[in-house]
């Protein structure tokens, strides 16, 4: 069978201090993966070099069979690799409406349009309507983003996310900064997004890494170090002496 | 600006009902205004259609840094772009108006498709300093190709036909004022249109965050060039506007300080309002002919004081102070719950 | 071969004088992240003071130079702690408008009391004179104007390179709270980095007054060559500030002994090439 996504031996090095080294990963259709790994184990140059922000020294990222490398984060995003942002990235002056609506005439090709309406297009309408529905944010629709709530701030990101209709979508750290009483809401929407999807979640928080994730990724210094059930995570001796050995005074990692 | 009070309840009931009626009321309210200012003013005409000619280039303007994001101290090289290729064919044998203002705004558009493709190779100091060196080497260039341009003397005896065949450019210059307020108001009009569009959402979307739009699957570089190409356009007709209504194209309109100014009125006017644009270029304008009668240098220093008072006390300019005052009672109320 | 070496030479005064005056706006641009187009201001400034103390006053070039910076500095100290101190960390565009507002203030001042008139500023004899080199004469002034701008760029890279201020210059810059932190005052810092910046855009004001003439609208005239050569040398960067001046010096003179009649052509299509290639400058730091 082949894997709707997957990276093949992807490194980066800066200078010369590997960063990335040698990370293969596969991810078939309807995958919950989780990417965990302590501080400065290299999460967010492998979640740059996946989107393309940066290049990879070697290796390979391919999607739905074909080689994306060459490609930059834009053309990526059209064939339907899809992030979301760790610190929430929306135009405070836009309302939630207006984020979703941009995001799907995008996504359609009709957001360069000079001669057409923004409001109005009722197919949209109804589309946009339907993506804040099940997120919870049809009563906050209409208000400027900088004024709703950070947990609802996230939601959007990931209805953001949503509108562009992805094939692989990558959530990096979706309930960072939310407080606990809104996490239940981010957590439900992430239960609810489509099943064939494929998602990998870069997470600090175990419990609802332990929820979400069917699957474990450990990163440490760069490497993968762990593949395999959330269940055996905790028990897994590379995995506790990266945290541990990181941290003077670690907690356990279940 | 009046605000209607009844966009209270945001949440029911879809708005662009409220906004286009507010819009229809803003456009009758320039053109009350155009025609006050004929009334009122017959005997500086040829004053009020250069104030409408740098309004476009304020408008223009505003749609690059308002709208984009993209600071500049240039524009004036597409005014003065339309300028001169209007007097250029004008001194040969063109003399149609609407035919001036059109070949005004294809050179407009050309230039600002050049200033674009060169600017957005660069950001933040190296973009301004790209865009002043632009406008520049434009007044250098028509400075030395003085067999076109007239040099510095400037290009003179421009003879431009009746409008529509029938109404000449008269000595008082009323034809060339209700010209160019007509000129602005359709001008305004397609901008309103512009920038709620699609594309122009899209714009104020890169203005705020590029990297966003990025991860939305858009590319910024088009959209930016095509509003430069759009703002190109404008400005020109606002220098081909100047070219018919002086009947002469100096070098002055392709000069920084053109451009400075400008963005001066834009931003006391507030950046990213169409209306502030036109706010901005008439008060600027009217006080420099006042103060700057007495002494010019007194207008110097009471343009630099007022950028300082803006820049410390209203940095939304006078159109983002009232709007401060107004919608902010709106909040207020309806805000908390 | 004669016409080469005038044109060297002249290039590199001119270029040393430019550098003077650039390289205080390169540190506020490069190491305080103000676009501070007030800087010629605060030359010009410093050009009135020098002409009023060295001819009206007769006082001895040295001295007037000394006055010049020390006035200048004295000058900007409110306005730093009340107007430049507002818009640190502030966007660019903002940074531009306050800063020409307080050029237009200074110009419209400045003519207001001093009138539209260029000040001169009286060489004393020693430097009015032309000096042999060996293979040609050159005047004095313009020896006097190269080694200036060599020591003050020796002078410069010591004090941020080896001296204790540098090291606390640059951990503010790289991170301001961080520094604050460590027990830097930040603030003071700041307020001294300025006066050296704009103390250099007084003495290269003074020094460079020959190559820049002293008038009102001094700071208007030559803002777009300062801000270029800042953004072709790459903010920060006294290597590149350097090197920018000496290349735009180059070209800048070389036009106008070649091709009188193209003026500043030359120089801005060579400064759109050189922005277009290096967006950063020769030595810009990433932002």
């Amino acid at each position: 069978m082949s894997d709707l996504f997957r990276v093949e031996g992807l490194s980066k090095s800066f200078g010369g201090l590997a960063v990335s080294r040698n990370i293969s990963l596969a991810m078939p259709a309807g995958e919950r993966l989780a990417l965990i790994g302590p501080n400065g184990a290299g999460k967010t140059t492998f979640v740059n070099l996946v989107t393309g922000q940066i290049r990879p020294s070697a290796g390979r990222v391919v999607l739905n069979g074909e080689d994306v490398t060459e490609l930059g984060a834009v053309r990526r995003v059209r064939q339907g690799l899809v992030r979301t942002f760790q610190v929430t990235r929306l135009f405070s002056d836009m309302t939630p409406e207006e984020h979703i609506t941009l995001t799907i005439l995008q996504r359609e090709g009709k957001a360069a349009r000079i001669l057409a309406r923004f409001h109005g297009n009722s197919e949209v309408a109804e589309e946009v309507e339907g993506i804040l529905g099940t997120l919870g944010l049809i009563e906050v629709a209409r208000r400027r983003v900088g004024e709703i709530a950070y947990g609802q701030q996230r939601l959007l990101e990931i209805g953001i996310a949503l509108a562009l209709k992805p094939k692989v979508l990558l959530l990096d750290e979706p309930a960072a900064g939310v407080p606990s009483s809104e996490t239940p809401r981010i957590e439900q929407a992430l239960e609810r997004l489509p099943p064939s999807l494929a998602v990998l979640m870069i997470e600090h928080d175990m419990d609802l890494v332990f929820r979400f994730a069917k699957r474990v990724v450990v990163l440490a210094a760069g490497e993968i170090i762990f593949e395999g059930l959330p269940s055996e995570v905790a028990a897994n001796a590379k995995v506790r002496e990266a945290y541990l050995g990181n941290y003077a005074n670690a907690r356990s990692v279940a | 600006m009046p605000t209607m009070a009844q966009t209270e309840k945001l949440a029911a009931a879809p708005i662009p009902g409220s906004r286009a009626v507010r819009d229809v009321v803003g456009v009758i309210l320039i053109i009350a205004a155009g025609l006050a200012g004929f009334w009122l003013f017959p005997d500086n005409l040829a004053l009020l259609t250069r104030v409408i000619a740098v309004a476009l280039l304020v408008l223009s303007i505003d749609l690059v840094v308002g709208y984009c994001g993209v600071a500049t101290l240039g524009q004036a090289a597409l005014f003065g772009a339309g300028a001169y290729a209007a007097g250029i064919a004008c001194v040969n044998g063109v003399t149609e108006p609407l035919t001036l203002i059109l070949i005004g705004a294809v050179a407009g558009a050309v230039a600002g498709l050049l200033m674009g493709t060169i600017m957005l190779r660069a950001h933040g100091l190296a973009q301004l300093v790209l865009s002043i060196a632009i406008v520049q080497l434009f007044h250098e260039a028509a400075n030395k190709a003085s067999a076109y341009t007239g040099g510095s003397d400037g290009l003179a005896g421009l003879m431009v036909g009746p409008l529509f065949g029938v109404f000449e450019f008269d000595l008082w210059g009323q034809t060339a004022y209700l010209f160019g307020l007509a000129l602005l108001v359709v001008i305004f009009i397609v901008l309103k249109f512009v920038v709620s569009s699609p594309f122009g959402m899209l714009c104020r979307g890169i203005k705020e965050d590029p990297i966003r739009i990025g991860a939305m699957g858009a590319f910024v570089f088009p959209v930016l060039l095509k509003m430069f190409v759009i703002s190109g356009a404008v400005a020109g007709i606002g220098g081909a506007l100047a070219a018919i209504s002086t009947q002469v194209v100096g070098l002055d309109s392709l000069s920084f300080e053109l451009s400075a100014n400008a963005l001066v009125m834009l931003v006391l006017g507030g950046l990213g309002s169409l209306y502030g644009a036109l706010v901005g270029t008439v008060i600027f304008m009217g006080f420099e002919h006042v103060v700057s009668a007495i002494n010019p240098f007194h207008w110097m220093t009471m343009v630099g004081a007022l950028l300082i008072a803006v820049v410390l006390a209203a940095p939304g300019g006078l159109s983002g102070l009232a709007d401060r005052v107004l919608p902010s009672r709106q909040r207020n109320r309806g805000g908390r719950a | 071969m004669q016409t080469i070496l005038s044109i060297g030479i002249d290039a590199f005064a001119y270029g040393m004088a430019l550098f003077i005056i650039c390289i205080g706006l390169s540190l506020t641009m490069g190491l305080m992240r103000v676009v501070n187009l007030a800087h010629g201001a605060f030359a010009m400034i410093a050009g009135y003071i020098a002409s009023y103390a060295a001819r009206d006053l007769g006082l001895g070039y040295a001295i007037a130079i000394f006055l010049a910076i020390i006035g200048t500095i004295i000058l900007s100290i409110p306005l730093e702690r009340f107007l430049f101190r507002r818009i640190y960390g502030s966007s660019e565009l903002t940074q531009v408008l306050m800063t020409i507002g307080i050029t237009f203030c200074v110009i419209g001042i400045t003519n207001y009391f001093f009138g539209p008139t260029l000040k001169t500023i009286p060489l004393p004899e020693s430097l009015a004179q032309p000096v042999d080199v060996g293979f040609k004469t050159i005047a004095a002034h313009r020896l006097f104007v190269m080694t200036c701008g060599l020591v003050v760029a020796a002078g410069l890279w010591y004090l941020i390179e080896r001296t204790a201020f540098g090291i606390r210059l640059r951990a503010t810059v790289d991170n301001a709270a961080m520094a604050d932190a460590l027990g830097v005052r930040t603030q003071v810092v700041y307020a001294v980095s300025f006066a050296i910046a704009i103390g250099l855009a007084a003495f290269g004001g003074v020094v460079g007054a020959e190559f820049l003439p002293i008038e009102p609208y001094y700071a208007l005239r030559y803002m777009v060559t300062f801000l270029v050569v800042v953004s072709v040398g790459g903010a920060g960067s006294i290597l590149g500030a350097v090197i920018a001046c000496l290349v735009l010096g180059a070209v800048d003179t070389t036009g106008r002994y070649l091709m009188p009649e193209f003026g500043n052509f030359f120089f801005y299509a060579a400064v759109i090439a050189i922005v277009c290639i290096f967006p950063r400058g020769f030595f810009g730091k990433a932002q």
